[in-house]
């Protein structure tokens, strides 16, 4: 379990690694873009794929699955944060050397005037508390109320897609990728959430009628 | 900062030649034979027969000095070409199709001299200049390319536009066969734009047929492109098949795909932020720098007048 989990990690870091070398040493014509958009798409990707978990899980049947969930989501959380680093802090603040208060201002026209930033930032804001939240004894103290905070993981994917489509020039194409996926993994739960009721309901009905559950 | 001084004498990166143009030598060497050759039949050679990659006979010009050209490579490789894929690596991996020769161009409109032109008799008896141009796009970056080309007024000069012309309205080539980022409808092809007719006949803008001494590179618009230095690169458009000279204002294509982020003017303007981005500062293509963005690009002295007393920020 403890060397899965490691591997996992190492896997996990393999877009990191490439993309930094990619930037270093790729000769690319404009590597902060290029670190940028990388590093974007690899925090959609870490979204979608810890959101594929449940519905792989319910396909499946593999419930072991549920133990890597964890991991998934703080690297979807990990890329998000180098996501925008890149810009705002590796970019401005750090190669050019752009001043505190000038750089404070950057940021916030971003985030105040740029829709597609707007929703995009909303997103990491949202992330924020469910990595917080991520550990067992956080799991514990927050009880029940831990859940319904994790399922506003849905609402940052569709931040997240949404985000993407915003910001793209003219080919949608590769946005609507992603926004299919999405749909798709919303319609896998959707689907077994409807059969489980359907289920119970058949079941209830089967039971003599003083033992049935009122509808 | 750590200031170096470098001696004068000292050879840099920058002296260094490009390793592409290096390995080139003997095919050069090879086609200067071929060339000599061909001296009896002189139209044969002339830059409207020329393949991409085959030197170009110019003349060199104070445009652009001190400016460090972007590398070749990022230049070739790093293009905003719809018609071959919206990638930026798209046009250099899918542009083989197009077959840049031969070559006509089509001039209608409001002119004496209507009529379809073979690009050989455009380039004919027309002296080729090298100017270096830095290339703002609209995305946020910028590089600095080496054009050889002549200016567009020459051309206009020789069409003969009525006084009726007021616009003159540019078309790109519409061949799916060729151009196959055309099979789907991510703008309105054919790929039009647009300009004054005093814009046009700016001494600063440029038709170009090669860059870094050499015939066009098909994902850089070969055979023949707009460069208009001042501004934003959508505006130079290339692959030019048609030049229509008309009473009013054309609707380029990007302005017909997004009115409010893309207007008809698309002077470079610090001022004037992109909806979607600011278009304060630029990225360097091939380094990690930004640098300011300048009103007009760097050439507010010279066309400043043409927009007086216009207001920049709604005519975008």
């Amino acid at each position: 379990m403890a060397k899965r989990k490691v591997v996992l990690f190492l896997v996990c870091l393999i877009p990191f690694i490439h993309t930094g070398w990619q930037l270093l040493y790729g000769d690319k014509a404009d590597p902060l873009a290029y670190a940028t958009h990388a590093t974007g798409d690899w925090a959609l990707r870490f979204i979608l794929i810890t959101l594929a978990v449940t519905p792989l899980r319910l396909i499946t049947g593999m419930t072991q699955l549920v133990r890597y969930r964890r991991m998934l989501g703080l690297f979807a959380f990990f890329y998000v944060t180098v996501h925008f680093s890149v810009y705002w802090v590796l970019d401005l603040a750090i190669i050019n050397g752009v001043g505190f208060s000038e750089l404070l201002q950057y940021v916030t026209t971003d985030i105040f005037k740029r829709p597609y930033i707007t929703v995009g930032f909303s997103a990491f804001l949202l992330l924020l508390p469910l990595a917080l939240t991520s550990t067992n004894r956080m799991m514990k103290r927050l009880g029940k109320k831990w859940k319904p905070l994790h399922r506003t993981v849905y609402l940052i994917a569709v931040l997240g897609v949404v985000h993407y489509f915003w910001l793209v020039k003219k080919d949608l194409r590769e946005p609507l990728i992603y926004l299919s996926i999405l749909i798709a993994l919303f319609a896998v739960r959707l689907f077994y959430h409807y059969r489980k009721t359907l289920r119970r309901a058949a079941a209830n009905k089967s039971l003599p009628e003083a033992q049935r559950k009122p509808a | 900062m750590l200031i170096k001084s470098r001696q004068n004498n000292q050879l840099t990166e920058n002296h260094v030649t490009d390793q592409g143009i290096y390995r080139q030598r003997r095919s050069f060497i090879t086609s200067a034979a071929a060339l000599a050759g061909m001296a009896a039949v002189p139209q044969l050679w002339l830059p409207g027969n020329a393949v991409a990659g085959a030197r170009l006979a110019f003349k060199k010009t104070g445009y652009g000095q001190g400016l460090k050209p972007t590398s070749r490579k990022h230049i070739t490789t790093y293009n905003n070409f719809y018609e071959f894929g919206t990638s930026k690596s798209a046009p250099a991996a899918n542009a083989k199709s197009l077959k840049p020769r031969p070559w006509s161009v089509a001039v209608d409109g409001e002119v004496e001299k209507p009529g379809t032109y073979a690009l050989e008799d455009i380039l004919k008896n027309q002296s080729l200049e090298e100017r270096i141009y830095r290339l703002r796009c609209v995305e946020g970056w910028s590089m600095v390319i080496p054009w050889v080309g002549f200016p567009l007024v020459d051309l206009i000069k020789r069409l003969k536009p009525t006084s009726k012309a007021k616009f003159v309205e540019f078309q790109t080539l519409h061949d799916p066969e060729q151009m196959p980022g055309q099979r789907r409808t991510v703008l309105a092809w054919p790929y039009t734009e647009g300009l004054r007719i005093d814009e046009a006949v700016h001494p600063l803008t440029l038709l170009a047929v090669g860059l870094y001494g050499e015939v066009l590179p098909n994902q850089n618009g070969a055979p023949l492109r707009l460069v208009v230095p001042w501004k934003y690169g959508f505006k130079n458009i290339k692959s030019i098949v048609r030049i229509r000279f008309v009473e009013k204002q054309p609707r380029s294509s990007w302005q017909a795909a997004a009115p409010h982020e893309y207007g008809f003017y698309a002077n470079v303007n610090p001022q004037v932020d992109h909806p979607r981005w600011s278009q304060k500062t630029e990225r360097v293509i091939g380094s990690f720098g930004r640098r300011k963005t300048e009103l007009f690009n760097g050439f507010a002295e010279q066309v400043a007048g043409l927009y007086r007393g216009m207001d920049l920020k709604k005519n975008y």
